[in-house]
């Protein structure tokens, strides 16, 4: 017989073995296979003992697994109604997308008054102008430097031309020109292929901007009207505003998030 | 030849086409109001004028018989013509051109409004599984009526206003009193969610106890609202019913999407018997319009404002309405399908006229689904609304088209038509209300102001308010 918790007080003295832990999950992975062992083995009444508690253990092993999945499980509510409610004229037909009207006019007025905007990225990573720009150097020894090669995208408009080498100071390169965005609409959860209308603001700086230089956080205009949205009046939303949330000089095509 | 004081020899006929009075020589410049004046002198009507619309080969004179006749180039001078007389409402409707109030409330989208049949009350149900009866004269709420666990999806006043029916996705079918706000009747047993009501006529039925309810399960069931228990069910359609009507000769008339419309007995020894299989769509009859619906809607209620002492009385009335109404134009029915077509069925009368069965006339030019029929309340105009931005005006005699309203930019929802046939109102998906009037069959106004899709509109018996339901979960009133 054991005198006192001898084993208790010696692993407080000096601890456990060093693979304790190890040796324990063996253990433990190697005791499925030990009971199957034993319980194709065993015969007679001990068998007979065996297996019915293995039965009763295995009823509640099974009780209990059910629980955790009521609990982890969300629960239907009865008597919730579900939203967007339409009228039974509108019901059981497929393909018809429900856009909301997404502006009302004054809130998106009031919002440009106050210069602020309520974006998706409110904070860019600032872009130097080393960064922005490869500076080309020009004439018969390759002496100046005036002239700048954007080394973004950009949106270039649809009646530009270049201007003379000799007066042209930033060079838009066409491999890196966007025409058409990825836009995703926030509520609709879709997003479409829409043609870009011009850049609103580069928020890097007011010269981004007038260069039409597509860059993450950048707000651009794009066109809507395959959308269907109307204003409160009544008329067709031809373009609204959307916000760049890719880098599209890595990416290599512009994605953007519709500003509601 | 001075051409100003040409004459050209003329005669007036009405409808039916009998002629009235002599051939007349007149001046080419006579307008609208002579010849009204001289009908009116013709028939022996000085005393009390009515107004009437005058056409010559279906061209309506809206400024001179010159310049809408003569100068388009079809008729000379030579000719006698033979000008069609047709009496209009003796009262006029001012057009409603401002939002008096938007009543907030609902906690969803409002799926549908309806004015009481003496245009003093207005129910509305949403989303929100309420409805809600609101208040005309402060335009405030009224009473908040809970007992659906679901959309509402029709309410439906009784014709002698002294009941309230609503219906919804959860099947059930409740009967309100409108005045307490109580619930009188829940009435159980459909399955599936409820598309529409329809109250027995108030000329048939002086206490207006029987209600028919159409569902998504198939079946149309008319209910006693006094026993409140279930008086005979019509399960026949295989595919859900969307519409149902009750038609002041005691038929009752149901669409579903199995493409058929069928017609049903309400009485005699076998209530409920199928009497009729009305096909012909080619795809979901989505919804269904009687040329008396206007009558049968208001019962006793005419423009006057006069009330009755007794229910007798008011049958009376009622009764005298619908007569005088089918004396005009006989009542017709006029489905819309999601084939885009509509059909104008032949009534009784046509039917046996012609001795073999009268085909129905098919109403074609629509391109996307016909979403709502409406006959205009003196059963003259067929309106149409379309899911492809467009109200089209038919003539309900002989189902020809007469004219296309654009000015929408997405699906028209639904039409209503002011009460003296003047003027017809369409809500439509991009926000907007817009007004129309039929003589010049051009936009008269444009009412924006919600925020989203109109759903549903009503204008009200008595011509003074509309209404309208949105999803932005408001409900705005209109005035002129």
């Amino acid at each position: 017989m054991p005198q006192n918790e001898y084993i208790e007080e010696s692993i407080k003295r000096h601890g456990r073995r060093l693979d304790f832990a190890e040796r324990k999950r063996k253990r433990e992975a190697r005791e499925a296979h030990k009971s199957s062992q034993f319980a194709q083995k065993v015969t007679g009444l001990r068998a007979k003992m065996y297996n019915k508690k293995r039965h009763s253990e295995k009823i509640q092993m099974k009780k209990t697994i059910k629980q955790h999945e009521e609990k982890n499980a969300k629960q239907k509510d009865a008597e919730a109604v579900p939203e967007g409610a339409v009228p039974g004229y509108l019901l059981d037909r497929e393909g018809q997308q429900r856009a909301k009207v997404l502006s009302n006019m004054i809130k998106q007025k009031r919002k440009e008054k106050a210069g602020k905007w309520n974006v998706p990225l409110p904070k860019v990573r600032g872009i130097a102008e080393d960064e922005m720009f490869k500076v080309l150097r020009s004439g018969k020894t390759k002496a100046k430097s005036w002239k700048r090669m954007v080394t973004k995208a950009t949106f270039v408009g649809d009646g530009f031309t270049r201007k003379p080498p000799k007066y042209e100071r930033f060079i838009r390169p066409s491999a890196l020109r966007y025409k058409k965005a990825h836009v995703t609409h926030p509520e609709l959860k879709a997003t479409f292929c829409l043609p870009i209308i011009g850049v609103k603001k580069n928020p890097q700086s007011p010269l981004y901007t007038q260069l039409g230089v597509l860059t993450k956080g950048t707000v651009i205009e794009v066109n809507v009207s395959e959308l269907g949205l109307v204003t409160t009046g009544g008329k067709v939303v031809w373009g609204k505003y959307a916000q760049i949330t890719n880098n599209p000089e890595l990416d290599g095509c512009v994605n953007a998030l519709l500003l509601v | 030849m001075a051409e100003e004081k040409a004459n050209v020899i003329a005669q007036f006929y009405n409808e039916e086409g009998v002629a009235s009075g002599p051939a007349l020589s007149l001046p080419v410049d006579v307008n609208q109001e002579h010849l009204a004046l001289l009908l009116n002198s013709l028939l022996g009507t000085e005393e009390d004028p009515l107004p009437y619309t005058f056409e010559i080969a279906e061209t309506e004179i809206v400024n001179t018989l010159d310049q809408d006749i003569i100068q388009s180039g079809k008729h000379s001078t030579e000719e006698t013509f033979k000008i069609i007389y047709r009496p209009q409402a003796v009262f006029r409707v001012r057009a409603v051109t401002r939002c008096s109030s938007s009543l907030t409330g609902h906690t969803d989208a409002i799926l549908c409004v309806q004015f009481s049949p003496c245009g003093t009350m207005l129910a509305s149900g949403g989303g929100d599984t309420t409805v809600r009866i609101w208040d005309l004269n402060t335009e405030t709420p009224q009473h908040q009526l809970k007992g659906h666990t679901h959309w509402v999806q029709h309410v439906s006043w009784s014709p002698n206003g002294k009941y309230l029916a609503s219906a919804g996705m959860d099947g059930l079918v409740i009967v309100w009193d409108p005045k307490t706000g109580k619930q009188h009747a829940t009435l159980k047993g459909h399955q599936k969610w409820v598309s529409a009501l329809a109250w027995e006529p108030l000329h048939l039925n002086s206490a207006c106890r029987r209600l028919a309810s159409s569902s998504s399960d198939g079946t149309v069931r008319v209910w006693d609202v006094v026993k409140k228990q279930l008086e005979f069910s019509m399960a026949q359609h295989t595919a859900p019913v969307m519409c149902v009507k009750w038609a002041g000769d005691g038929l009752i008339y149901s669409a579903s999407r199995d493409k058929t419309i069928k017609v049903w007995a309400s009485t005699g020894p076998h209530p409920g018997k199928l009497v009729k299989v009305l096909s012909g769509h080619a795809h979901w009859v989505t919804t269904l319009a009687l040329s008396t619906d206007g009558v049968l809607r208001t019962g006793a209620n005419d423009h006057t404002g006069k009330m009755y002492k007794d229910e007798a009385e008011a049958q009376k009335r009622a009764l005298q309405r619908y007569e005088q109404a089918i004396a005009l134009n006989p009542e017709r029915l006029c489905s819309g399908s999601d084939d885009f077509t509509m059909y104008l069925w032949p009534n009784k009368k046509e039917e046996g006229a012609e001795g073999k069965k009268a085909a129905p006339k098919r109403m074609v030019g629509h391109q996307k689904t016909v979403n709502h029929v409406s006959f205009s309340p003196d059963g003259r105009y067929i309106a149409s609304a379309s899911f492809d931005k467009s109200v089209k005006i038919w003539d309900s005699r002989d189902g020809k088209f007469i004219a296309s309203l654009r000015g929408h930019v997405a699906e028209v929802y639904q039409v209503v038509w002011s009460s003296d046939s003047r003027m017809l109102l369409s809500c439509s998906k991009d926000s907007t209300i817009k007004l129309w009037d039929i003589k010049t069959k051009k936009m008269k106004m444009e009412l924006p102001g919600h925020l989203d899709e109109v759903f549903t509109v009503d204008w009200s018996p008595s011509g003074d308010k509309a209404a309208s339901g949105s999803k932005d979960k408001t409900l705005k009133i209109w005035k002129y």
